[in-house]
């Protein structure tokens, strides 16, 4: 076996190593990576010949186009040097997934703001991707050698990037964790890598006069509906011809929605995606208590109770509201504009307990220090004084997401004690249960996607997990055991 | 006999009409949504109300589309890096067709055969070994040399400059052509680049229009990987990836409607010039009435 | 004297090295695009080909290891089972299901750690069919889906092809007419072509909605309310059709115009020949303009079939290869797989299958093409 970041000096090295083990791959890189070494100078005056004459003529012409990106270079040029000349202030780079959501830029350039103001040793600076490629932008980042110092990760996504040596361990002082909620906190292989300002809940979206009129009972965190309990409320819904669809699980919001969603499903009947300990999906998301689930799970799509795969993202996102769905499974993001559309009427309701207590899915985005980062103590820093409870509740009077303190909680209009989405901040607190915490996530969750669309869609529920199984369990194969 | 073709008239355009109507109206249902508020346009897709620009109409979704993405500058980086690189494809791929198709030189054959063949590979097969051979190239600009190409124009559009589709145009027209046309002016005492920019480019017209419209689609329309990969500072990004920004927990598909208003309009722009400088040229040679 | 006033001409030819060779000139002409190809095409897709020999992932800590053909092995492995329905035990008649239909065993007690069928273990069903009616045929693959994506391509491409091409042609036919106003139409035809893909497919998602979509209601509209909605793109008889529909509505324009400006080179001549010698419109149609768009038809059929095999985001916007991987495609499973599943050299293996495939396939359509 063959490290590729060992050294090698010559070709003749390439060669014998390639020889020995026939490493395609790191043939090709160590053939370019020394072609380009002996290439460079001649390619620099080349391409300047070929490429740059031309360019920079068709920049002269099209001058009207770059001069905002001009002039802003040479502010910031000048920027920069008055920044070096007044003080020497290390600069961090911050990678956010929040692109396009301005409220949510305003809160984050305030916390940025803030933590600048209150030291004088670093300099956070920002950049901003849209949520949807974030992370194929952080990986191709990664690839090329380019992170940021400190980077933000979505929850179950962290042990794959540390796995992968993008993130270092926090190494924070776990004083400063007190309090929070687990949920938000990102742990591995014994070692805490992120820490999160809000945590995402999910709970059953209706109408408590959709309830009372059908004599149905209202759930509390306490005395959750039961598996039978629900089977009968969705006949009676389905019965009353009112809705187009007794309830709305979502399957329009492909990709992390699923495993985020249903998962905890699978996990109050009894089953996971993965065994963590022995490393394993077979037997796990093929046992006996998955092929329950998935046989329920396809009754709900054979009994018109809910709508299937094909439900488009328009509907997803105002049947509800529209009162084309009785009941809606549904995150906190979203709460604000059906509190602001049926006020009192709206009802947030615990998930269902079907057999091993109700369950719901933990862990957002959170930040955490690339391992490439040369100031992890500046992120550190950084991480630390983003953990203030005001922060927490700014983000989540924006997001609608939850607070990740009760205290922070107590700051917010919508979660504080008696406001009318604490139902979720207990909720959280409650029945906040994370996804299978293994670098394997990544794949373990794409193929619980795969087979409940199936599943979804009529595909033999055992077939379909036993497909899931192997996936998983040759992609565990594959990379030795995560290990 | 004019009862007749007053008749046949009608028929031709009620075909042309209604064959029309089948390829707009998604388009027409686009803008007329980007004019609606989430809640109505959502309702009115049941019906043909979808078509029509009744009930609340405002211009709100542009505003908030302006307020959510920085919508100039990423039509901006766009339209220069689609400009640029047609303009040097173009001429880049057309220059090497001739040499393929009206020189004698060892190899061409050969190498004419890879470069067709390379145009069966997707782009996705290709994207991650060329994000690390770009991320070695050296690279001469305002900050004098410098290594790895991330985060700039250059990136999206060098890569992009020659591609086997626009030579297999150029190839499969230059063919068509007489060779005679080059022979006389080879003896006339032409050298080759004349003939190219004088003999041939002249009558290439049509197939010009032809590979400036395809190129400006895949790089205008296509470009969303690629940046995603090789563009992490916003002041480079394309309108691809600002199409991204809209995706977010409650999606806003009245904005999504408006943004693809207007993003579609250089592209309307650009295929509206070219129809004007060389379909029309070449359809009044053609047709006789 | 005659050889006198070539002898300058003469001198030119040969100093630019003869009218049959111009090594020198070739190659500067052709030197930059096929630098650039050379870089930014083949190379990287030589490196790709070297990852599918390989366990590269997209990023991991581990060392990549040389695998050899492993990947391919995975990908193409077929092998089959003969079943006979399961026997009542004491009477030892078949046992008969709710439908009427012969009980057999469930696949998985053969696939699954069952040791006397080692060679068919993880392998699943791809098809299975009844030789006669007490014995059933399975064609197992140790990846269906890939073998599925491969199938459901090749369809899209064999319908796709023709059906864009000749509705394409049909339409150039159309607005190639002397009517007032014909350019306003042809801007119309080409509309779709200008919007991409990904937001066509956005766009039609509401149109195939199969509660209240846009086609739906239409449907509804014209048949005065007889028509039954139809869940377009979630059933499995109707998701790949649809997508087909609407890749040859987007596509069509952009085909239209190629054809278009085919019928124009067809030199008028030709058309006024025909009509003195008394052709009705199908005989100027066979023998004036047909013959004149050969070269034309070539191109239009290589770039739609070329386009065809990289379907993708159709599928990965409207059908992420559902329902019941009805719509899967290999280009679709190759990102799915190299990026979303972080395992390049599976990725890497399909985009080489796929262009040793169409290769395959492009030279069998040269062949053909040049036997004529």
């Amino acid at each position: 076996m063959v490290h590729l970041d060992k050294p090698l000096a010559t070709l003749s090295d390439t060669c014998k190593i390639i020889l020995q083990n026939n490493g395609v791959t790191i043939l090709t890189r160590k053939i370019t990576r020394q072609t380009f070494m002996l290439m460079r100078y001649a390619y620099a005056i080349l391409s300047y010949r070929i490429f740059l004459e031309g360019f920079l003529m068709l920049l002269r012409r099209l001058t009207h186009l770059i001069k905002p990106h001009l002039r802003a270079f040479s502010l910031a040029l000048a920027g920069m040097l008055i920044a070096v000349t007044s003080h020497a202030a290390t600069e961090l780079s911050l990678w956010y997934h929040g692109a396009g959501n301005p409220e949510e830029r305003e809160v984050l350039l305030g916390l940025i703001g803030d933590f600048n103001k209150s030291q004088s040793d670093y300099t956070v600076t920002v950049e901003e991707f849209p949520q949807e490629s974030y992370n194929d932008s952080v990986t191709a980042a990664a690839l090329a050698g380019n992170l940021p110092d400190i980077i933000d990760v979505d929850g179950p996504i962290m042990p794959n990037w540390a796995w992968a040596g993008y993130m270092a361990p926090l190494d924070i002082d776990p004083a400063k964790l007190d309090g929070i909620l687990e949920g938000a906190i990102g742990r591995w292989n014994g070692e805490v890598y992120a820490v999160g300002l809000w945590d995402a809940a999910a709970a059953i979206y209706t109408h408590k006069s959709t309830l009372d009129a059908h004599d149905i009972r209202i759930p509390t965190l306490d005395n959750p509906w039961t598996r039978q309990e629900f089977d009968e409320i969705l006949a009676t819904l389905k019965a009353s011809g009112q809705f187009q669809y007794a309830f709305d699980p979502g399957m329009a919001w492909t990709g992390e929605w699923y495993a985020y969603a249903f998962g905890p499903m699978l996990q109050s009947w009894g089953g996971d995606l993965v065994d963590t300990n022995a490393n394993r999906a077979d037997g796990t998301i093929n046992g006996r208590a998955a092929v329950e689930f998935g046989q329920w799970w396809q009754n709900l799509f054979v009994q018109g109770y809910a709508p299937g795969t094909s439900q488009d993202g328009a509907d997803r996102d105002t049947g509800f509201l529209d009162g084309k769905y009785a009941m809606q499974l549904n995150g906190n993001w979203a709460a604000v504009p059906a509190l602001e559309a049926f006020g009192d009427d709206m009802l947030f309701l615990p998930s269902v307990d079907f057999g091993n207590g109700p369950k719901i899915g933990a862990a957002s985005w959170q930040f955490g220090i690339s391992a490439s980062s040369e100031h992890k103590d500046g992120g550190r820093a950084f991480i630390e004084f983003a953990l203030q409870d005001q922060y927490s509740a700014a983000f989540s009077n924006v997001l609608g997401l939850a607070p990740t303190t009760t205290a922070a909680a107590a700051m917010t209009d919508k979660y504080q004690p008696g406001g009318p989405m604490e139902v979720f901040f207990e909720l959280t607190k409650a029945q906040g249960t994370l996804r299978a915490v293994t670098p394997g996530y990544v794949v373990a969750s794409k193929e619980f996607e795969k087979a409940l669309a199936d599943i979804t869609n009529g595909a033999d529920v055992a077939d379909a997990l036993d497909a899931a199984a192997d996936a998983i369990d040759a992609d565990i194969e594959k990379n030795n055991g995560y290990r | 006999m004019s009862r007749l073709r007053l008749a046949q008239l009608l028929v031709r355009y009620t075909l042309l009409v209604w064959v029309a109507i089948i390829f707009v109206f998604p388009i027409i249902f686009m803008v007329v949504s980007s004019l609606k508020p989430d809640l109505q346009l959502l309702r009115d897709t049941a019906s043909l109300r979808a078509f029509l620009p009744i009930g609340d109409i405002s211009l709100d979704n542009y505003h908030k589309a302006f307020a959510r993405v920085p919508i100039a500058l990423f039509i901006g980086n766009s339209v220069f890096i689609t400009a640029t690189t047609l303009v040097c494809s173009l001429f880049l791929c057309s220059l090497a067709a001739f040499s393929f198709v009206f020189l004698q030189w060892w190899g061409r054959a050969v190498i004419l055969s890879i470069i067709l063949a390379t145009f069966i590979v997707p782009f996705e097969t290709i994207a991650i070994p060329l994000l690390m051979i770009v991320n070695e190239l050296p690279w001469i600009g305002l900050e004098g040399l410098t290594f790895g190409w991330l985060n700039s124009y250059h990136v999206q559009i060098v890569p992009f400059l020659a591609d086997a589709l626009t030579i297999f145009l150029f190839v499969q027209y230059f063919r068509d052509l007489p060779r005679e046309l080059v022979e006389a002016a080879r003896i006339d005492g032409a050298n080759w680049f004349h003939v190219y920019w004088h003999v041939i480019l002249p009558l290439s017209g049509p197939i010009i229009a032809t590979a400036a419209i395809l190129k400006f689609l895949i790089m205008y329309n296509d470009q969303f990987l690629w940046p995603i990969m090789v563009a992490q500072e916003e002041q480079y990004r394309p309108i691809m990836v600002g199409l991204m920004y809209f995706f977010q927990l409650n999606v806003p598909w009245g904005e999504i409607m408006a943004y693809l208003s207007i993003i579609t309009v250089p592209v309307l722009a650009f295929y509206l010039s070219l129809q004007r400088a060389f379909i029309q040229s070449v359809a009044s040679t053609g047709i006789k009435e | 004297m005659p050889h006198r006033d070539y002898r300058p001409v003469l001198m030119r030819v040969f100093r630019s090295g003869g009218l049959s060779h111009h090594h020198k000139a070739g190659w500067l002409m052709a030197g930059p695009a096929v630098f650039l190809v050379a870089m930014f095409l083949i190379l990287p897709f030589f490196m790709a080909f070297g990852f599918s020999l390989t366990n590269q992932r997209l990023f991991s800590p581990k060392p990549t290891q040389y695998v050899g053909l492993d990947n391919f092995k995975r990908m193409l492995g077929v092998s089959y089972l003969i079943l006979e329905p399961e026997r009542d035990t004491q009477t030892g008649t078949i046992l008969i299901d709710e439908d009427g239909a012969p009980v057999y065993p469930r696949l998985r007690t053969y696939t699954r750690n069952n040791p006397d069928y080692p060679h068919l273990d993880r392998m699943r069903e791809w098809i299975s069919f009844d030789l006669s009616e007490d014995r059933r045929l399975y064609l197992l693959a140790r990846d269906v889906i890939f073998m599925k994506a491969f199938v459901i391509t090749v369809t899209f491409v064999l319908v796709t092809a023709p059906l864009q091409a000749g509705l394409a042609l049909l339409l150039a036919l159309l607005i190639n007419q002397p009517l007032r106003g014909i350019n306003v139409f042809r801007t119309m035809y080409f509309m779709p072509v200008v919007i991409a893909m990904v937001v066509v497919s956005m766009l039609w998602r509401f149109i195939y909605d199969g509660q209240d979509g846009l086609l739906n209601s239409l449907l509804g509209f014209m048949s005065f309310g007889l028509f039954e909605p139809v869940d377009w793109l979630g059933n499995t008889e109707t998701a790949l059709g649809s997508i087909i529909a609407m890749s040859v509505w987007q596509g069509v324009g952009f085909h239209m115009v190629i054809w278009l400006a085919g019928l124009q080179t067809i030199s008028p001549h030709l058309y006024e020949a025909a009509h003195l010698e008394g052709a009705n419109r199908w005989q100027t149609f066979f023998y004036v303009t047909w013959p004149g768009l050969r070269n034309t038809a070539i191109l239009v059929m290589v770039i739609i079939t070329m386009q065809s095999f990289r379907l993708f985001p159709q599928v990965a916007v409207m059908t992420g290869g559902g329902p019941l991987d009805s719509t899967q495609s290999l280009v679709f499973q190759m990102v799915e797989r190299g990026y979303g599943k972080q395992d390049i050299a599976e990725g890497s293996a399909i985009s080489v299958f796929l262009f040793l495939f169409v290769l395959l396939v492009s030279l069998g359509q040269r062949y053909l093409v040049r036997e004529r």
